[in-house]
């Protein structure tokens, strides 16, 4: 129940594009043509389900507060977690490459279609934001950590297919001279996001009990900072989501 | 601009304007979108983009000589990570409630596109001097567009700026309030942002028929 919930959640309502706008650019620029879209979404899954287990074992073995302990008594007080963007970076600039060169040799057809996608991978924001999140989300594990990798993947999947497609469509449509190209595709993914939104509820099904729980996660949030009338997290959508409410209601 | 020469100057000029990372070269939009909910993040997020960005192409273009072209992906991105980790830190000792709302995003200016990109596209290239305005020069036209982001989305979504009230008080309705103005709760979430940043593009466009794509 746990692996479906986290699935979905990751899929839809903690979408990588339309909540945290992560792998944007690649988004942006891969999306003229279905075909490409689906050859760096499929690639984009795949490297998402291999780094986010990955490096949750690094973090929970190595790099977290006390992850030491297993070598011995006297490490266990060691706390390396500010070297996680390092060896994260690098678990998957490893990975991308060892993908590379798999794909190369067993399909090479494959490998020629991708080009230069596959390197790409490794500076797109959705694999590392993949793995800062698993490790923000204290995601507790290794299972739940495949599934969070691979529902985040299809995630940006479904997103880059869509826009794709809608891309494809607009060409025949008249824009706006001003708007066309690079300006529409963001109105247009602005208005998907409004549509990914609605998602929102679907695990709680506008459960009351969850929502008060996030309220009060708030406003501890809010309560440390003194009496700031709004505090953002910019990468909690839900909490903006109570925070609008609030805002609204007063 | 008498510091610089002409050339020099259109190094960080051009940023600005007309080959302004995010509208035109289409890089680095993930972070610009994500933090902009409030004024203050998204000029933490400049800063830190503009010292990462400076710093960087100065150490790229000087050891630019000695990268083996097979490998230098991964010098970059060891080059970039370990300046972003200064940031970090840095974050984290003066501004730890701030950092703590960036979240994750301070990790993800290592995989900014902007920096990689001018990595690639400029200090391999050129000596250390011109590559650091160029990195400002990038990192500030940047910033301008997040800066006009957060302000729009801070203003118009909360009636704060920095977290001071501007539009006047919500509840005892005084200021734009009292001519029946509400918070529009609206823009402090995801979509707003790109559509502002959408909106952005437009005007630039009707500004500059030279950008205009087909």
């Amino acid at each position: 129940m746990e692996h479906i919930e986290l699935f979905f959640k990751s899929i839809f309502i903690d979408n990588m594009v339309f909540a945290t706008f992560l792998g944007m650019c690649s988004y942006l620029a891969v999306s003229k043509k279905v075909s490409t879209a689906v050859g760096l979404g499929a690639a984009v899954i795949f490297v998402l389900a291999i780094t986010v287990p990955l490096n949750w074992l690094l973090d929970q073995y190595i790099l977290q507060e006390g992850a030491l302990s297993w070598l011995g008594e006297e490490y266990a007080s060691y706390d390396l977690s500010f070297l996680s963007f390092i060896m994260f970076i690098a678990t998957i600039a490893t990975m991308v490459q060892l993908v590379e060169i798999v794909v190369e040799k067993f399909s090479p057809s494959l490998y020629n279609s991708l080009g230069i996608f596959l390197p790409l991978i490794a500076v797109n924001c959705a694999i590392l934001g993949g793995s800062l999140f698993m490790q923000s989300r204290e995601i507790p594990t290794l299972g739940l950590a495949t599934t969070y990798g691979i529902g985040s993947g299809i995630g940006w999947f479904l997103a880059i297919l869509a826009i794709a497609a809608i891309r494809e469509k607009i060409r025949y449509s008249n824009v706006p001279p001003a708007l066309r190209g690079l300006g529409i595709t963001f109105i247009i993914t602005g208005l998907m996001a409004i549509g990914f939104m609605s998602f929102g509820g679907m695990l709680t099904g506008g459960d009351e009990a969850s929502k008060e729980e996030k309220t009060v996660a708030v406003e501890k949030h809010e309560g440390s900072k003194e009496n700031e009338n709004i505090t953002l997290s910019a990468v909690e959508t839900s909490e903006d989501k109570v925070i609008a409410n609030n805002i609204k209601s007063k | 601009m008498g510091l610089l020469s002409r050339k020099d100057s259109k190094l960080i000029l051009d940023p600005l304007a007309d080959d302004n990372p995010i509208t035109i070269q289409v890089l680095g939009i993930c972070s610009a979108l994500a933090i902009t909910a409030q004024l203050k993040a998204s000029i933490v997020m400049a800063v830190s983009v503009l010292f990462v960005l400076g710093a960087g192409n100065v150490v790229i273009s000087l050891i630019r000589n000695i990268i083996p072209s097979k490998i230098r992906i991964i010098v970059q991105l060891t080059v970039v990570a370990a300046l972003v980790i200064i940031v970090d830190q840095v974050l984290k000792a003066f501004s730890y409630q701030l950092s703590k709302e960036l979240g994750a995003f301070i990790g993800l200016i290592i995989t900014n596109c902007i920096i990689m990109g001018r990595f690639e596209a400029f200090a391999l290239g050129n000596g250390p001097w011109r590559s650091f305005l160029d990195g400002i020069g990038n990192a500030l036209g940047y910033g301008v567009i997040l800066i006009i982001v957060g302000f729009f989305r801070e203003l118009l979504g909360s009636g704060t700026l920095l977290g001071f009230k501007v539009l006047g008080d919500p509840i005892a309705k005084t200021g734009l309030y009292s001519i029946g103005y509400e918070n529009n709760g609206f823009m402090l979430l995801a979509p707003m942002a790109l559509i502002v940043v959408g909106v952005i593009i437009w005007v630039q466009r009707t500004r500059n028929k030279a950008l205009i794509e087909d």
